[in-house]
């Protein structure tokens, strides 16, 4: 394992507090109607999206899914013009026309979320395709989950990430739960292990809930891809703790209860808090982290009560580039 | 001027774009060897091809036969700096894509709010009327122009073919581009130099004063030469060709059927639903009071393309449907039903 420094661990931290705090006030806002429509938590997968958004670099491009509040916050973008999204209000990262399934913030390098499954994978393949032909040594990223993992558009663009060694890393969120569907009763074989028919390395991160392994994994995959050596397939274990959207009640307990338990004492904050105090963070400071993120998303919901939504004559704007061409 | 063929004019076009950005690559099955006669020396087909060796494996690159993959690589790159051309060869293949073209090459600079420029094109050319067979015979633009987002174009000639390809990859949207293989051969002098053809307007393909027929594609040079041979029985046939579909020219239909007061529209793509269908409606909306008969349009049937020649070439506008449909305008008073023409 790398030696990283007490700044960058801290900041690790801090990014998953982030994102905890801020999909349990979205979960929160949806029941309560103040968000519209729903939202995809991550809570619980909070190591999986930090250890691979922080093994990227400032520049590098990145694709989410539906579950994808996580990745641009992970990648250090202001949480206020996020929460506001989700809203809809007009200062929203998207101006409002997206919401909580189509965050970007292209500032860091979020090309996007995609409310179809597995559909954004070739957009960062493409980002990857521009950073081999510009040559301006740009990693690319894909976060897809388990359910996507059996989308025949994966093997599409690995196939030609391997073919063209593309700087590329496939990074598959396996939660196990393709909404209600264990992964492993519509799943093949093991997924990390598909990358072999590419010619490429596939890598299983089984402790993801530990934000070091996934970083150290995710980093390795970057390095190679940032080397000329082409693309990687990391696929890293985990867990979502809230169900597959807010406000979604199923009635069948397709997950049983100690597995909840199991995971839910593997908790990745819970564990790397522990792991700081060991390497001697001070308990006020750990706690300052918390509150520190708490206080962000106060702050980003502030703004997104501030602010107004969008009046309806900026309904036709980014339809095109030119107004002329909107009907 | 120097004379191009439909086919060449397109080459021509892609090797300017080349030339002029290198931010410019093509994309595409058998691009490389030049297969489909654009990535070549221009003029004619049968030039040799030299795009690979002019501008390399790095920005002429052939793919694997992964539609969805390409199309949606290609929107990717174009997000991040690229401004990809994507030769899809045949039309049909955009289907394997559609997730890619709806979702995300048509959606995401609006649905991101307007962070993401879609510069793309993406070509394809339509080959019915070849006894291709049902696979291979869609003309499937119709579908598209459904789907906000995208700009179309349908070149008719050569030079709109080079014309409207350069301004199609100067595009910060992203243009879908059909292109009809009946036409490729068609030549005529083109500019050698390099010009635009800006994207949503018109052109008069031959003035008239009696009856509009608005025609896209092969049916272009049908409608001129139905045209032609009404003139001789003394009826001046005005032809607009909208070369592109989206955005669509409205005021040069509105104000050719405002002229004439009657409207024929021609296209090879299905019946319903289709480019006439929605032409015919905004003249309808528009300026129904300056019609004197009711619009007639000429498309193909709402069924599978038959693979026999005998069964496909009566699909598709000829000029002798296309008359046929303007002597109904012509000769029957206004109001009266008339028969709808296939």
């Amino acid at each position: 394992m790398a030696e990283l420094a007490r700044d960058t661990l801290r900041e690790m931290q801090l990014r998953m507090l982030r994102i905890r705090a801020f999909d349990e006030r979205a979960s929160k806002m949806v029941k309560r109607g103040h968000i519209p429509g729903t939202v995809h938590t991550s809570i619980g997968q909070e190591a999986q999206v930090v250890g691979a958004t922080m093994a990227l670099g400032t520049g590098d491009y990145m694709s989410g899914n539906h579950r994808s509040h996580g990745h641009p916050i992970g990648k250090g973008s202001p949480l206020g013009p996020l929460m506001a999204e989700l809203v809809g209000k007009a200062t929203g990262v998207c101006k409002g026309k997206g919401g909580s399934l189509h965050l970007a913030d292209f500032a860091v390098g979020s090309l996007g979320e995609s409310g179809i499954v597995g559909s954004s994978i070739p957009i960062a393949n493409g980002a990857a395709l521009s950073s081999k032909v510009l040559n301006n040594g740009k990693v690319a990223l894909a976060f897809f989950g388990d359910g996507a993992a059996n989308q025949g558009v994966l093997y599409e663009s690995m196939n030609m990430a391997g073919v063209w060694a593309l700087p590329m890393i496939f990074l598959c969120e396996n939660n196990q739960y393709a909404l209600s569907t264990p992964a492993h009763t519509v799943t093949s074989g093991i997924i990390s292990e598909r990358a072999a028919g590419f010619g490429m390395p596939g890598i299983k991160v089984e402790e993801g809930q530990d934000v070091l392994a996934v970083y150290d994994a995710v980093s390795a995959a970057v390095a190679r891809a940032r080397a000329g050596d082409g693309p990687t397939l990391v696929e890293v274990m985990t867990y979502r703790y809230n169900e597959h959207s807010e406000g979604l009640r199923l009635g069948t307990d397709y997950r049983n209860a100690d597995e909840r338990e199991a995971w839910l004492r593997k908790d990745p904050i819970v564990l790397f808090r522990q792991y700081l105090a060991s390497q001697g963070f001070s308990e006020e400071e750990l706690d300052g982290l918390q509150a520190t993120a708490l206080a962000e998303v106060d702050a980003a919901v502030a703004f997104s009560d501030a602010s107004p939504y969008p009046d309806l004559s900026v309904a036709f704007d980014d339809l095109y580039t030119d107004k002329e061409s909107a009907a | 001027m120097t004379v191009m063929s439909y086919l060449g004019a397109i080459g021509a076009a892609q090797r300017e774009a080349m030339d002029a950005d290198e931010r410019v690559i093509i994309i595409g099955e058998d691009v490389e060897a030049n297969v489909y006669g654009t990535t070549g020396g221009g003029k004619s087909r049968s030039d040799k091809g030299d795009f690979l060796q002019r501008y390399g494996k790095n920005r002429i690159r052939n793919t694997p036969i992964s539609e969805e993959g390409i199309v949606g690589a290609a929107a990717g790159a174009a997000m991040t700096g690229l401004r990809p051309i994507v030769d899809l060869s045949y039309s049909s293949f955009l289907y394997m894509a559609m997730d890619q073209f709806v979702n995300q090459v048509a959606k995401n600079r609006y649905m991101f709010g307007g962070q993401a420029s879609m510069p793309v094109v993406f070509r394809s050319a339509m080959f019915y009327g070849l006894n291709t067979g049902a696979h291979h015979s869609d003309r499937p633009y119709p579908m598209f122009m459904n789907v906000p987002g995208l700009k179309i174009i349908a070149p008719a000639t050569p030079a709109d073919a080079k014309g409207l390809l350069r301004s199609a990859v100067d595009s910060d949207d992203p243009v879908l581009s059909f292109e009809a293989c009946l036409l490729w051969s068609t030549k005529e002098d083109v500019d050698e130099n390099e010009f635009w053809v800006p994207l949503g307007v018109a052109r008069t393909a031959r003035e008239g004063t009696d009856v509009t027929v608005v025609a896209i594609s092969s049916s272009v040079p049908e409608a001129v030469a139905a045209a032609e041979e009404l003139a001789k029985e003394g009826v001046s046939v005005e032809v607009i060709d909208p070369r592109t579909l989206v955005p669509l020219d409205r005021n040069a239909i509105l104000r050719s059927v405002a002229k004439t007061g009657r409207l024929i529209v021609a296209e090879p793509a299905h019946r319903t639903c289709g480019a006439a269908a929605e032409i015919s409606a905004l003249v309808a909306e528009e300026i129904f009071d300056s019609l004197k008969a009711p619009i007639i349009r000429v498309t193909a049937p709402d069924m599978q393309i038959p693979f026999s020649p005998s069964l496909e070439k009566q699909m598709y506008p000829t000029r002798a449907t296309i008359a046929a449909a303007i002597r109904r305008v012509v000769d029957l008073p206004a109001l009266q039903p008339v028969a709808t023409a296939v």
